[in-house]
Order: C-alpha cells, then sequence, then structure tokens
C-alpha cells in the first residue's frame, strides 16, 4: 500500500475479503474512482440509486435476504437520507457501514463547505459511530467498522475524508486529481 | 373504481409465496387477509421506501416474487426509485401502486397534482411491462399471467380512497412491529435466525 493517498484499489480488496455483495451507491466527486475500480470487480454488485434516500431502504432489503451490502453516498446526500437513516437503519437495528464522502473536509477543520462543516455533529445527532478515513494507511479501520456494525446491531459510518486516487491502466499509482 | 379491499384479496388470492412490501392503508387490509405473515414486511416507520425496500428484497433473492403494494403518495415522494428499479430490472418485482389521489392516512388531502398516470411514467422509465386497472374484474382476470411475466412489472390499480377521519392507523405498535417482521422474514428466506436485537424498538 502507497502512504499519503487512498487508493480505491485497496478499499475494494477490503470490502471483497469482507465478503460484500452490494454496493448501493449515487456517485459523488470524492468517490468518482472507486466506481471504476468496482466496475472492475465482479464479486460485488453496483446498485446505482437515483437519489441518496433510496440507499438505506435498499440496502435493507438486500440485508433481509441475506445478502451483506454497503451504501456509498456523499455528505450532502447523507443529509437528505435522514429519514431513511433514522427508520431503516437505526430504527430496526440494520447493520450496515455506510462510506460518506466528506466533502469539503480538510485535517485543519477549516472549511467554507457547509457539507463538511454539519458532518461530524450530524453523526453525532443520529448517535453514529465513524472512522474518518483519509489515506491507505487508515484503512485497518475498515474490518473494524464491519465488526462494530455487526456487533451493535447499528450503521456505522466509514467518512471518507480525502478523494479517492486514480488508479493507472498498467496498474502503478497516481494521485488524487 | 376498486375498494381496497378488493384489491388485496385478489392480490393475495395470487401470491402463492412471494414476499408482500406494503404500505399505509394497504398494511391493514393486508394483514388482514395475509396468511404468510412471515413473508410481510409493513412499511409503518420509513416514509416513502416501500419500494425502495422491495427492490432489495428483489435483488437479494432473485428465485422469489416480490410484490409491492405501493401507494400514490408515497411514490411520488421517491419517484426517482422508477428509474432506480427499472435501471436494476429485477425480474422478480411487481410493482402495484394503488392510485386514489388522496394522502388517506392523513384525512384525505389532494396529492400536488391529479391525474399522475404511475403506468405510463414507470413505462417511460424502462419497466418491462406496465398495466392499469379500474375495476376488479380485470384485475382479477389478468393478473395470473402478469405475475408470470417477467419484471420489473408496474401495475396501477385504480382505488376508491378512504380517508382516514380519526387520525392515522400507524402508532409506536406499528412502528415497533416492523424491525420483528424483517427478522422474522429475514429468517424464513435465509434459514437463519441470526438478526440480533438492536434500534429502539428491541
Amino acid at each position: 500500500m502507497i502512504n499519503g493517498v487512498l487508493h480505491p484499489k485497496n478499499v475494494v480488496a477490503q470490502l471483497v475479503e469482507l465478503g460484500v455483495s452490494h454496493y448501493v451507491t449515487l456517485p459523488d466527486s470524492e468517490t468518482a474512482h472507486m466506481y471504476e475500480a468496482l466496475m472492475a470487480e465482479p464479486s460485488i454488485t453496483m446498485v446505482p440509486v437515483s437519489r441518496e434516500g433510496e440507499a438505506i431502504p435498499v440496502a435493507a432489503g438486500l440485508f433481509v435476504a441475506g445478502q451483506n451490502p454497503v451504501v456509498s453516498i456523499q455528505n450532502a446526500g447523507l443529509y437528505e437520507a435522514g429519514d431513511a437513516l433514522r427508520g431503516l437503519a437505526l430504527g430496526i437495528g440494520l447493520p450496515l457501514v455506510m462510506f460518506i464522502g466528506y466533502r469539503g473536509h480538510n485535517r485543519m477543520g477549516d472549511t467554507a463547505d457547509t457539507a463538511a462543516k454539519y458532518l461530524e455533529p450530524f453523526l453525532h445527532m443520529w448517535r453514529v459511530d465513524y472512522f474518518v478515513i483519509e489515506s491507505d494507511d487508515d484503512l485497518d479501520r475498515v474490518p473494524i467498522a464491519f465488526e462494530r456494525a455487526a456487533k451493535t446491531n447499528q450503521p456505522f459510518a466509514v467518512a471518507i475524508g480525502t478523494e479517492y486516487a486514480k488508479e493507472s491502466p498498467s496498474g502503478t499509482e497516481s494521485e488524487g486529481e | 373504481m376498486i375498494t381496497y379491499a378488493d384489491a388485496c384479496r385478489v392480490l393475495n388470492e395470487s401470491r402463492g409465496e412471494a414476499v408482500a412490501v406494503t404500505t399505509m392503508t394497504q398494511t391493514k387490509y393486508w394483514n388482514q387477509i395475509s396468511k404468510e405473515p412471515d413473508l410481510d414486511i409493513g412499511i409503518a416507520n420509513g416514509m416513502s421506501k416501500a419500494s425502495s425496500v422491495a427492490l432489495g428484497l428483489a435483488l437479494g433473492d432473485p428465485e422469489r416474487s416480490v410484490l409491492c403494494l405501493d401507494a400514490d403518495g408515497s411514490l411520488l415522494m421517491n419517484f426517482g426509485s422508477l428509474a432506480t428499479i427499472a435501471g436494476m430490472a429485477p425480474k422478480n418485482l411487481y410493482h402495484f401502486v394503488f392510485n386514489n389521489g388522496i394522502y388517506s392516512v392523513t384525512g384525505g388531502q389532494p396529492l400536488p397534482t391529479a391525474g399522475v398516470e404511475y403506468a405510463k411514467a414507470a413505462e417511460a422509465c424502462g419497466y418491462a411491462s406496465t398495466h392499469r386497472f379500474e375495476d376488479v374484474e380485470s384485475l382479477d382476470s389478468a393478473l395470473p399471467e402478469i405475475l408470470r411475466s417477467p419484471g420489473p412489472v408496474l401495475i396501477e390499480i385504480i382505488v376508491k380512497g378512504e380517508p382516514q377521519a380519526e387520525g392515522v392507523d400507524q402508532t409506536w405498535e406499528s412502528n415497533a412491529k416492523m424491525p420483528l417482521q424483517l427478522r422474522a422474514l429475514r429468517k424464513r428466506l435465509t434459514g437463519n435466525d441470526d438478526w440480533g436485537p438492536g434500534g429502539p424498538f428491541i
């Protein structure tokens, strides 16, 4: 793994190892390269939704049918999905890992983007536990997120605090764009 | 125009071992007649999301039919799900939309606009087929063949509105029932009783 950047292929490898079956998503700018990497992984089915509020209910249905889905949406989309988070994740005790694009995030905490400003207060308000992932060095937290979701029967958020790097066609790494 | 009771009766007679995802007034009637309660989910605490939960179930268990008894007001609130469902194209999903033009459970207020044709909307999004029924005899005779056809299928049913005069049927108890129903359904579909307690109700 390469330190300092977050490579989608490393996250995909973790999802495969964790037995993820479906990736329910509405793409965003932070996770665009993740979309490309997942399209190349045949064991995970991509489920694109039209609006973020659909993602958690679709994942709930998949879980009830015996599948192992994750959700990937942007922070602004999570706000739109608030009632679904309330009723069909927290309310039913759904063990669901949600990857949340942390639009506007920087390490200094100084951002004019309200999508970033409100993410962590929003998660605290809903009592959703979370990790922030900013590089490949942080990826050991992903399996812990799955363990915590399963142990508590509650959703657990993994906030993606940087843009995924673009993987070059040759397989060598390049920096995020 | 069809009554809720007749529509639910006809659907129940043809369901076989399909999963049934209901919402709003349909849940009340369905619960009175269903003989497979562990294959039922009444979406009581997930505003407008019956179609999305049904999509997840259909994708997760592609060998079993899934019936979604949706409502017009609910679908308007989650209209993008028509495109999402069409995109994933589950062959086992049958999406019924009970069209009465009003918000029944809140007392009968009209929808933002009258005359939305949900079958046409679904057709435009790319559903495999769509149907629209205004009398129960036509619905009854066509339903077995519809349920043998590949999904996703949208079946619009024009129903007589039943505005509730004394508040909603949805209560704390109905909200608390949904997590239990979901666990029973997962047990039925997977054979595993492995989803423990979580959330405010259990």
